[in-house]
């Protein structure tokens, strides 16, 4: 079975050209059947090699499946190949898993629109896309997906492409992505010319039994790059503008590839590069610090936005800045774990607000609306128990995984005191505004139009039957990682560890990472005690109900404290309503300044110097014609003339020359 | 003696056809009435033959007198009567400007083959032919055109046979 | 003492003037009949050029070149004549500037 990987981003590809070249013969009927089954038979393709995998020894939990030679260039050689082991395994099924869900709630909710059959063939090539990249057993492959998902990205982003803002937004998207992929490239090349091959067996296989096989400034160069890569995909500060802009694609759009899959493919690729990280503990500072500094910025902007959608979208910027700070100290299985919930809630999060624009003949200012509690309630409630995972209340799953990456920034060897505090605040502020979105949007007075009053209605079952799905996974899906404190095996850890490290000694086989010997057990670093985490959870989970607490009653008990707080500090207000003026200060810095830089040299070099040097020559040659042709005169005497001139000049020449 | 008389009789007709011949064609590009070059050409053929036979070419001579002097030029006069000639067409050299180029062109030209001629001596390989054997011309002559040069004599035939169909057709008067 | 026969420098000399004048005469002449007369005074003038050398050198080539110079001049009097006829019968005049429509 194991040998059958290559079926898994099959299903989605064969999708993807059935839907694109016959779609529009077959009808819409064909066009819904066809794109979710083939997500959903990649699932299960992926849900039986997963099965067969745990069935192997912890040590054996590698496989390779090599496609085909790509390039074969001197000693240079790439395949297209795929990897089977727990952490691609862990996002094969999470990929697929969701992609399914969303497929089969795009049949409602894109249920109108002409672009339909589009709409699933940009889907379907989005996964497939997705599926090589997470799959994927070598660098080269992983960048192919890397820069698909961003097309796909990009083609989704402008799906309605009629409207200025929508293809703006996916231009804008898909130029922010770039400049981060210049950083991945130069990584990539760095690599290759530092190992000669890019293959991850081969590379991280190499550096492991030879940590000194390159200096500590290389390692930190490479990761750098590589974390510029990861931090315009995954929208992290200063790369994460395009994110809030995504949300003018269809929300399934925004909740699958903004929320649960393509944005996690840069915590993704540093998870596969532990052992490269861990040989650059600057890159890991790096990276936690940009992590938090982004989870913090963006959860204060999600204060003060009135947009549901954005505010979702800065709730998975921030979130994303959480799952770095995992991964930035060292904890990378705590970061796939923050992901893998993640994608369930925030996907749902998503799909539910998609669920109440639909209720609201598509409303998208919090402003207007309130009280659906009654009138939607499966809508309701799959949305409360999403915002109670993300919040971090126990047994929710956000709490097991959001936990443990906050342990993990105060107690790793790479972790810092600061970085617990400045997340724990973050954690707060994310409860905070959540809640707001959910009493602004269920509880109160239904401050919506007439007309819209009129039409609320819940969503159609086949929206609201993948949104209790994944309020199930959100509730039950932190269950494989409960951490050892609280009497659980914490699985999850245990599953990844043959590739991210900290397992127990004799289980790690050839891929370990380096921090195996590092680490002692799952939990437990230098010393710190049971008790300290068990205090650090009660904290984090304090702090939550605090958020929660205040946005009560901000937003039901006292409505009128949020607007005489805006009107006391107005100036604060404004700049974080208008998200730091970030936008604007990119569009002076660097568009306004390339924009003139280009007319600059339009108008003076390529117009005055090239059309000039081409124009002039071939006036200069018209010039010389028109001088030259007066000797074509047509008198039969000037032509004999010049024939003597001739001959004469050749015999004077003759004579001089004997005579000298 | 006889031989001093002789020499002399040579340089005395030599230097009178040449001075007649310079004389006749410089009046030749003055003329006005063409009637009048042609006829100065005639003379000018006829000095040059008796040179010519100066230097023993009894053949060229002869051909000279009769093709030269008697077919072109009768051509040309013939022309020169079948064409109605303008009054303004009959005056002669007129020195523009422009034209002073070409005749101090010329004047280059004459001093450059002069200064040529007179500075070095005559080189080139000897041939066979002493004056003793051109005293039979045409003979030698036929020796050496149908052995040496056959093929370009055959030529040549053609070539005239093309001039004869060419002018023939050239000035036929197009039929009604 | 014997007078030295003419030597052949006297004959080149000749030819050269011969030849400049037919030059002066076909450039500056307007008359297309006197420009061709000008050029069969060109060609007599190259003419007797190969005959001296042919008789100074001793030997017969120069002499059947003027053979063939003649019979190609012969060819060419008969074409171009009718030629200058039909330019004749076309524009109505001889004169060699008045046909110049290959020009700029």
């Amino acid at each position: 079975m194991l040998d059958l990987v290559w079926l898994i981003p099959l299903f989605p590809a064969i999708g993807f050209l059935i839907n694109g070249l016959l779609g529009k013969r077959l009808g819409k009927g064909a066009v819904s059947v066809v794109g979710p089954s083939a997500i959903g038979l990649s699932f299960l393709t992926a849900v039986l090699i997963f099965f067969e995998l745990i069935g192997r020894t912890p040590a054996e939990r590698i496989f390779e499946k090599e496609i085909f030679a790509w390039v074969v260039s001197g000693s240079f050689k790439t395949v297209i190949g795929y990897q089977i082991d727990p952490l691609s395994m862990v996002m094969a099924l999470v990929v697929t898993g969701v992609s399914f869900l969303i497929h089969i709630y795009s049949v409602g909710y894109m249920h109108d629109d002409p672009g339909f059959t589009r709409y699933f063939t940009y889907l379907n090539l989005f996964v497939f896309m997705m599926l090589n990249l997470v799959l994927a057993n070598n660098f080269l492959l992983m960048f192919v997906g890397w820069e698909g998902v961003g097309l796909c990205s990009y083609l989704l982003i402008g799906f309605w492409y009629e409207k200025d803002s929508a293809s703006n937004a996916g231009k804008k998207a898909f130029v922010v992505n770039r400049v981060g992929d210049f950083g991945f490239l130069l990584g990539i090349f760095l690599l290759f010319v530092h190992f000669g091959t890019l293959d991850f067996t081969d590379l991280f296989g190499a550096l492991q039994k030879n940590p000194q096989m390159i200096s500590v400034e290389t390692a930190t160069a490479i990761t750098i790059l590589l974390f510029v890569g990861a931090c315009g995909k995954s929208a992290q500060l200063p790369l994460y503008v395009w994110l809030p802009d995504a949300m003018e694609g269809p929300t399934p759009v925004s909740s699958l590839i903004h929320a649960a899959t393509m944005v996690t493919a840069g915590v993704y690729m540093v998870a596969r590069c532990n052992v490269l990280y861990t040989l650059a503990p600057l890159s890991m500072a790096v990276v936690a610090t940009v992590g938090v500094a982004t989870a913090i910025f963006a959860a204060s902007i999600g204060f003060c936005q009135n947009d549901i959608k954005k505010v979702l979208a800065y709730s998975t910027i921030s979130q994303l800045g959480y799952m770095f700070v995992g991964v930035g100290v060292g904890a990378f299985s705590a970061g796939i774990f923050h992901l893998m919930t993640h994608a369930f809630f925030k996907g749902l999060l998503f799909l539910g607000a998609g669920s109440i624009m639909h209720a609201l003949s598509g409303e998208l200012d919090m402003r207007k609306m309130g009280g659906l509690r009654k009138k939607t309630p499966v809508t309701f409630w799959t949305f409360f128990f999403a915002t109670l995972a993300i919040a971090g209340i126990p047994p929710f799953s956000g709490f097991f995984s959001k936990d443990e990456i906050l342990w993990q920034a105060f107690s790793s060897p790479h972790g810092h005191f600061l970085l617990w505090l400045v997340g724990a605040v973050a954690a707060g502020m994310t409860a905070f505004y959540m809640f707001r979105a959910v009493f602004m949007t269920f509880w109160g007075e239904c401050r919506a139009d007439e007309e819209v009053k009129h039409h609320i209605h819940e969503s159609p079952r086949i929206m609201t039957i993948p949104l209790t799905i994944l309020m199930v996974l959100s509730i039950i899906g932190g269950w494989v990682g409960i951490p050892h404190v609280l009497g659980g095996g914490n699985h999850f850890h245990e599953f990844l560890a043959p590739v991210v490290g900290g397992a127990e000694p004799g289980k790690a086989h050839a891929g370990i990472s380096l921090l195996a010997q590092a680490w002692a057990s799952s939990g437990e670093g230098a010393g710190h005690s049971a008790a300290l985490e068990i205090l650090l959870m009660v904290v984090s989970v304090a702090i939550a109900l605090i958020g929660i607490g205040i946005a009560y009653l901000f937003y039901v008990k006292r409505p009128e404290l949020p607007a005489r707080l805006a009107e006391r500090r107005r100036g604060l207000y404004r700049l974080v309503l208008n998200k730091y003026y970030v936008d604007e200060i990119y569009q002076v810095l660097f568009v306004d300044s390339l924009k003139r830089l280009g007319t600059g040299l339009w108008r003076g070099f390529d117009e005055f110097v090239i059309d000039g040097t081409v124009n002039g020559i071939a006036y200069f040659l018209g010039w010389i014609s028109s001088v030259l042709r007066r000797v074509q005169t047509g008198l039969v005497q000037n032509y004999a003339f010049s024939i003597l001139a001739g001959g004469v000049v050749l015999a004077v020449y003759y004579l001089l020359r004997s005579l000298f | 003696m006889a031989e001093n008389i002789g020499i002399l009789f040579q340089w005395l007709v030599f230097l009178g056809m040449a001075f007649t011949s310079i004389v006749a064609s410089l009046f030749l590009i003055t003329r006005k009435n063409p009637i009048h070059s042609a006829l100065l050409l005639v003379l000018n053929f006829l000095c040059v033959a008796v040179i010519y036979l100066l230097l023993q070419s009894q053949f060229i001579a002869v051909i000279q007198v009769i093709v030269y002097a008697g077919a072109i030029v009768m051509l040309v006069v013939f022309v020169i009567m079948l064409l109605d000639l303008e009054e303004e067409l009959r005056s002669g050299l007129r020195l523009l400007y422009s034209k002073v180029f070409g005749v101090g062109l010329a004047g280059l030209f004459l001093v450059a083959i002069v200064y040529s001629v007179a500075a070095s001596s005559l080189t080139g390989k000897r041939g066979p032919y002493t004056p003793d054997k051109l005293q039979a011309n045409v003979k030698a002559v036929g020796e050496v055109l149908f052995t040496d040069y056959l093929f370009p004599f055959e030529i040549v035939s053609i070539l005239i046979v093309a001039a004869i169909v060419g002018a023939v057709v050239l000035s036929k008067k197009k039929s009604r | 003492m014997t007078i030295p026969e003419v030597p052949p420098v006297l004959y080149l000399v000749l030819s050269g003037i011969l030849f400049t004048i037919g030059v002066i005469g076909a450039l500056t002449r307007r008359n297309a009949l006197v420009v061709f007369m000008c050029i069969e005074l060109m060609l007599n003038a190259v003419n007797l050029t190969f005959i001296t050398f042919s008789r100074f050198l001793q030997s017969l080539d120069g002499v059947l070149f003027a053979f063939f110079v003649m019979a190609v001049a012969a060819a060419e009097a008969a074409v171009g004549l009718a030629i200058f006829v039909l330019v004749y019968r076309s524009r109505g005049t001889i004169n060699v500037d008045e046909v110049n429509l290959l020009k700029w």
